[in-house]
């Protein structure tokens, strides 16, 4: 058999490999992603559904009107509080977690990695409807709990100021074993004769937390930034689970205003707003590749 | 490195003691919830209101479950369920494991650009196509069926990548000693590299099966009639319509979401807690 004969036997049975997944991915993937591009300058409803080319393209129309409409600016709001809490408090637990869990101090180490891990693998919708059940404000366990210590617990969910808070905590308590396991595993990469030499030399536990550990820890925490902020951007099940983005559109996310719009059947409107939130995303992970980069 | 399997001495000093202890108010606070989920899924629903609670139930009771088996369709979303993620999780892990070898060990005319579509579309949210995706498989007449449910989760950017890391390390000898043997391309895929990729498969076959039985928004778009309702998509429409306050046959729902992954995960845990550290950073 010549070279190039052979070569193009290798070249079909490849393509033969990368058929199946390269034709859905074209079908499912990238003509999903063009046509939002499309769909966003385009006046599109519910009633275009079969005739996805017969609409008229507005230009920028639909990204002014997002940008202007006060129920967007809301949840643009709401959406960065989320993520701007949960975020640091996921990762700092999680740290914090990691950090306990390596000291060779801990007795039963698998068992508390399995026990903080296992929220991970719940389903966020049954894990909401728990917490609606936890945070029930006249016998959910929450509030019977704080009435034992005399204290008159708020009404968690239909509270403006505490139904916000109350998904931050939820979230966090749901996606801190994830940091925690993948944090937990960096530091197992860190030469422990590091720790020994800095402590020969003097350091003491804080000292050494800062200058080995978060600097050794710096690509890890921030793979951990990156998945955790993509994920809580995009917010959703919780608030339409336990609040539908009440009480008063306090806990309205961006992601369940996309969701919203298209089930008015404003199409448009809702790739539009999904190119926003998609782009929310972009920003957020360059913000963390500079910030935590490894300084050379 | 890693001091988890050389057996220590446990050593019952003070700052042991005071750790453990934290740790431990920590580890009741993480499974704690789930735990109050499955004691109240067996309660009657008077004790559920009753204060101060009951932590085991006073009188154990299966009507929560009863109603969702007997009265609500709860057998035919479970039954959903199981299938949407089996087929998702068999037709995707196998794709990825095709094209991932592709990519890694053989040379193909388009091989660079189709390793950068995929590259660049696994960041993309499931968020930001959803809606081009309806209008797609509205137009294909897939709407209400399982073909909606599974053919878009079939072609996982992010199996085939981590697939091909794992392909790339498999020694080329190893793939010329099988051709020279006479095998075809395709005898050599499923006898020698399959095999070699054994723990990765097992990994991304477990992650992709916990996607699919957790995934919510894209159930909720793509069906419309209740046959074809998903566990969660069920329980979220259950819980935010005319059973809202029924707490007891909530919880039920969700522990019957729950406990069958929790169960199958502490079985696993050790490959999962693993295949997510290593992975997560590939």
């Amino acid at each position: 058999m010549t070279v190039s004969a052979r070569r193009r036997r290798t070249g079909l049975a490849a393509w033969g490999f990368a058929l199946p997944f390269a034709v859905l991915f074209a079908v499912f993937m990238l003509l999903p992603v063009a046509s939002s591009l499309y769909m966003a300058f385009t006046d599109m409803h519910g009633a275009d559904l079969k005739s996805p080319w017969a609409v008229n393209f507005v230009g920028l129309d639909n990204f002014v009107a997002v940008l202007g409409d006060p129920k967007f600016q809301q949840a643009a709001g709401n959406t960065l509080y989320f993520v701007g809490v949960a975020m640091p408090l996921t990762l700092g637990i999680a740290l914090l977690l990691a950090v306990l869990l390596n000291s060779g101090l801990v007795w039963f180490r698998s068992v508390f990695r399995v026990g903080f891990y296992a929220p991970v693998v719940t389903s966020i919708v049954a894990v909401a409807v728990v917490w609606r059940f936890l945070l029930q404000p006249d016998f959910g366990l929450v509030n019977s709990g704080l009435g034992v210590l005399g204290i008159d617990g708020p009404r968690w969910l239909t509270d403006e100021v505490w139904a916000m808070p109350s998904l931050i905590v939820m979230a966090t308590w749901r996606n801190v074993g994830y940091s925690m396991v993948i944090l937990l595993a960096g530091l197992q990469g860190i030469p422990r004769d590091l720790y020994e030499a800095s402590a020969i030399d003097g350091a003491g536990a804080v000292r050494q937390f800062r200058s080995i550990t978060v600097p050794l820890l710096r690509p890890t925490l921030l793979f951990c930034a990156v998945i955790t902020g993509i994920g809580y951007l995009q917010f959703f099940e919780e608030p339409f689970v336990m609040t539908q983005g009440g009480p008063l559109g306090a806990t309205n996310s961006v992601a369940y205003e996309i969701f919203n719009q298209f089930g008015f059947g404003n199409y448009g409107v809702s790739a539009a707003m999904s190119y926003v939130l998609f782009v929310a995303i972009v920003i957020l992970s360059y913000l963390q590749f500079r910030l935590l980069r490894t300084e050379k | 490195m890693a001091h988890d399997d050389a057996p220590r001495r446990r050593r019952f000093t003070p700052r042991a003691v005071a750790l453990n202890a934290a740790l431990l108010a920590g580890l009741t606070a993480s499974i704690g919830p789930l735990v109050w989920m499955v004691v109240s899924s067996v309660k009657p629903e008077g004790e559920i209101r009753q204060f101060p609670p009951t932590f085991l139930p006073d009188q154990l009771t299966w009507a929560n479950y009863t109603e969702l088996f007997a009265t609500l369709n709860f057998p035919r979303y479970f039954l959903n369920s199981v299938v949407v993620a089996l087929v998702v999780t068999v037709g995707s892990v196998l794709f990825s494991a095709m094209v991932g070898y592709a990519l890694a060990k053989l040379d193909f005319p388009g091989r660079r650009t189709l390793f950068a579509l995929v590259m660049g579309t696994l960041m993309v949210p499931g968020m930001v196509t959803f809606v081009p995706l309806f209008v797609l498989v509205a137009n294909l007449d897939l709407i209400n069926t399982y073909a909606a449910l599974i053919l878009p989760f079939l072609a996982a950017p992010f199996g085939v990548f981590l697939m091909r890391q794992f392909m790339l390390d498999i020694p080329d000898e190893l793939l010329d000693a099988a051709r020279v043997d006479g095998a075809g391309e395709f005898r050599t895929f499923f006898a020698v590299v399959l095999p070699q990729t054994r723990p990765a498969l097992a990994t991304l076959g477990i992650l992709t099966f916990l996607g699919s039985w957790n995934n919510f928004l894209w159930p909720l778009v793509a069906v419309q009639s209740a046959d074809k309702y998903t566990l969660p998509v069920a329980l979220a429409l259950y819980s935010t319509g005319q059973n809202t306050v029924q707490y007891g046959l909530l919880v039920a729902g969700a522990t019957v979401i729950v406990l069958p992954i929790l169960i199958v995960f502490l079985a696993l845990q050790r490959h999962i807690v693993q295949g997510i550290s290593t992975t997560g950073l590939k």
